[in-house]
């Protein structure tokens, strides 16, 4: 991924000591980030609104994935790096804790947490970007979707896959087969991200990953980094299992209602198909997240219960909060990105 | 580098299908494996295996993906698939067992 932009004291710490040599010792570099990320984490309104942040573990997190341009890989494993993303963490997932509302535990059984799920997910009632975007949105928010959608639909799956060696029995093979089939099958055209990379370009966006990183706001990156922390932290694995049975499970109707609003901009299927794929795909993974994956990882392991319900709710959070910002300064007609001009966007 | 030692008494690998008495052993194993289909509760049929979808009139309807959900509320706008409608409508099933079939008469 090319470099975002640094968004404050803590991510421009953090950029400076990454373009150093992993190898020599920048002792003066990594007391700067050391002493400007606790401050930063005392002074903070919010920490899952925090630009700079939310921009500094997403970085180091990037590392994990398809890496930063010009940036040596040896970060991802070097104790400064680690250091930061820990001092994040504990906050950020002590905050979601406090935050998110969590339903009734069930008691314990397969059956017993795919209903809890199927009913905590279903009474979700926050605002509808799926609504909006079907009725009510001009191309430029459309677009403007697309954008705030990219930084995780470009590497679709990805965060949940690092769940799959920490799983057992049951919970890891429905969470394959789950993936497998995010992953096309084996067929790198039929792969999600893929596909939503077609449909960016079928609308004239750039479909590089990350390549919008700098014109979205701090809540779409804490989404992000929400599911990579869950799925990078063995500990995390019953939030990283919820995560996903809720994502699916409040995404095949939503998925419908994208493809329409697309279809009423006048795109056709080059644009809508991966709308359309997702109706029948997370109307199979659905079943499978809550009822094979979720249902039987927390009959294996109960202690894992209540996390399962956790990351769930914390999904249904953090992306309602995003949802609402994005309705809000779309209905005062604005823009939902951090910069108000998006027509320098446009290829 | 050295060459591996040979073992005189190595036995030949055993075969992946010799692991199931039930299952004949060679290629054409994963074909005769019987297709798996799974009721959800509340919710679609999920068939897993080797399979093919027809239209009434007899032509195969490509599958897009290895395990499919079959819709069973009958509102899906996927038909044969499941798009996840019947959890709008509060489509319910049963929760005991089948009853067992009266005999034909």
């Amino acid at each position: 991924m090319r470099i975002p932009s640094s968004r404050g004291p803590v991510s421009g710490a953090l950029l400076e000591l990454l373009e150093t040599s992993p190898t020599d010792t920048h002792t003066d570099l990594v007391e700067a980030l050391h002493e400007r990320t606790a401050t930063a984490l005392r002074d903070t309104d919010d920490l899952v609104q925090d630009d700079d942040l939310q921009t500094a573990l997403f970085l180091a997190y990037e590392l994990r994935y398809s890496g930063l341009t010009g940036i040596h890989d040896d970060w991802e494993w070097h104790p400064a790096v680690l250091a930061l993303c820990a001092a994040i963490e504990a906050p950020f997932e002590r905050t979601l804790r406090e935050r998110a509302p969590m339903p009734e535990l069930p008691a314990p059984g397969v059956e017993n947490v795919a209903a809890a799920l199927f009913e905590f997910t279903g009474a979700d009632s926050g605002p509808s970007v799926s609504r909006y975007l079907a009725k009510k949105a001009t191309d430029e928010q459309a677009r403007e979707f697309l954008i705030l959608r990219s930084i995780y639909q470009l590497k679709e799956a990805d965060p949940h896959t690092w769940a799959i060696p920490r799983l057992r029995r049951h919970a890891k093979a429905a969470l394959v087969e789950i993936q497998a089939d995010e992953y096309g099958g084996g067929r790198f055209d039929r792969m999600h991200a893929e596909l939503f990379a077609r449909t960016m370009r079928g609308v004239g966006l750039e479909a590089g990953n990350g390549h919008y990183v700098d014109v979205v706001p701090a809540i779409t990156l804490a989404s992000s980094n929400m599911m990579t922390m869950f799925g990078t932290h063995r500990r995390l694995r019953g939030a990283i299992a919820g995560h996903l049975a809720a994502f699916e499970m409040t995404s095949s109707q939503p998925n419908r209602l994208y493809g329409n609003g697309f279809r009423r901009l006048g795109y056709d299927k080059d644009v809508t198909f991966y709308f359309d794929e997702h109706v029948e795909a997370d109307a199979v993974h659905e079943q499978i997240a809550a009822r094979d994956l979720a249902g039987s990882l927390a009959t294996d392991e109960p202690e894992l219960l209540e996390d399962v319900f956790f990351g769930a709710a914390a999904g249904l959070y953090v992306d309602g909060l995003a949802g609402a910002q994005q309705i809000d300064a779309w209905t005062a007609r604005a823009s939902a990105l951090r910069v108000a001009e998006t027509a320098g966007l446009r290829a | 580098m050295t060459a591996p030692e040979t073992q005189p008494d190595a036995q030949p690998a055993t075969r992946w299908d010799d692991q199931w008495e039930d299952h004949p052993a060679g290629a054409a194993a994963a074909a005769d494996e019987p297709v798996s289909i799974t009721a959800y509760p509340n919710g679609p049929l999920l068939v897993r295996g080797t399979f093919e979808i027809l239209t009434p009139t007899g032509e195969v309807i490509p599958p897009r993906r290895k395990t499919v959900a079959l819709c069973r509320c009958g509102v899906s706008t996927l038909k044969p698939f499941c798009d996840g409608s019947h959890k709008a409508i509060g489509f319910r099933t049963e929760q005991e067992p089948p009853e067992p079939q009266p005999p034909l008469t």
